[in-house]
């Protein structure tokens, strides 16, 4: 019993010693000119889709759930986000070259079509970031307009 | 005696400048046909690019075989071969697209590098239309055939280094799908 006491106070102690550790933030009040919305003609609902969907890691604002601050949680999204913008960042969009653009676009219309975005880990929070089966061929359909426009 | 050591050391002195002589003008020969055809001189001998065709066809037979595997071993070995690649000697601009066309079939090579076989050909599609760009500008020592096939994501091409068509997209399903597009003989 006295092991498990001390075991327990430990991990305590480390959980609560975690928490000082800095995080760094995900948040940006601009919208800067290269953004995918400023530069695309972009459909109100898909707009709508687009930010709960996918602007939580793909841009440089994040709407940071209730948790975000209790480590390790926090450590986790800051990962999640950091590869998320790496990958694609609607934000910067227009600073892409159409090569980009294209390959970047198939990519998003080849990840939703096969849901592999949002990743599940997200949705099993963010209930309202799934995408129903209309919303799936409306995006699609919209995403490879504008691509064969390119 | 002393005569014959006197005229032996001009001898070698002779051979010897005349054997610089003769490498200055080669030296020479070389600069007046880079001036004149740096172009050219540049498209036979890039072997930077060479070693990314070689992977590149590599991948492409991989496909054909439908072997995922192989085809991700070949997508690792692309990406070095881009990573390797040099665009120095080039001018301002060709170095400006050259470099969008490396980021993008950099990202591709990835892709394959750890895909199931469906997604392998997608990201193939790409990456054939960013190698054939960017043999356009480097240009290559052996003749290329860009085949075509119209049944793939509405129609794709690829690079072979024989007109005989066998198809990366649909490998094994229908190997000789498609038709040679164009000759690249630069």
């Amino acid at each position: 019993m006295k092991v498990v006491k001390k075991i327990a106070l430990v991990l305590l102690i480390v959980f609560v010693g975690i928490q000082f550790i800095p995080t760094s933030r995900n948040q940006s009040d601009v919208v800067p000119a290269t953004d995918f919305m400023m530069v695309n003609k972009v459909p109100k609902p898909i707009t709508n889709k687009l930010q709960t969907s996918c602007y939580d890691c793909h841009s440089n604002n994040t709407q940071y759930p209730w948790y975000n601050k209790i480590q390790p949680v926090a450590w986790l999204l800051e990962d999640h986000i950091k590869e998320g913008k790496a990958e694609l960042n609607f934000n910067e969009w227009d600073d892409l070259s159409n090569r980009r653009k294209n390959s970047k676009l198939k990519s998003i219309i080849s990840q939703i079509e096969d849901d592999e975005m949002p990743l599940s880990s997200y949705t099993l929070i963010h209930r309202d970031a799934i995408f129903s089966d209309t919303e799936k061929q409306e995006i699609i359909k919209w995403m490879t307009q504008l691509k064969d426009s390119l | 005696m002393m005569k014959s050591l006197k005229m032996s050391i001009a001898a070698m002195l002779m051979l010897a400048i005349s054997f610089t002589n003769a490498q200055e003008k080669e030296k020479m020969k070389m600069d007046h046909s880079k001036m004149d055809h740096g172009k050219m001189m540049h498209k036979k001998s890039d072997a930077k690019t060479e070693a990314i065709l070689k992977d590149y066809f590599s991948l492409k037979n991989a496909l054909v075989a439908d072997e995922t595997k192989k085809a991700a071993l070949a997508g690792t070995k692309l990406v070095a071969s881009f990573k390797a690649f040099d665009a120095g000697s080039y001018s301002k601009e060709q170095q400006e697209e050259l470099a969008d066309i490396i980021e993008d079939a950099t990202e591709h090579a990835e892709h394959i590098a750890k895909s199931e076989l469906g997604h392998q050909r997608e990201h193939f599609k790409t990456l054939s239309k960013d190698v054939t760009d960017l043999v356009a500008i480097t240009g290559t020592k052996n003749t290329l055939y860009e085949q075509f096939c119209p049944m793939y994501e509405g129609g794709s091409t690829w690079l072979s280094t024989s007109n005989e068509v066998k198809n990366p997209y649909y490998g094994s399903k229908m190997a000789t799908c498609g038709k040679v597009q164009k000759e690249i003989n630069n």
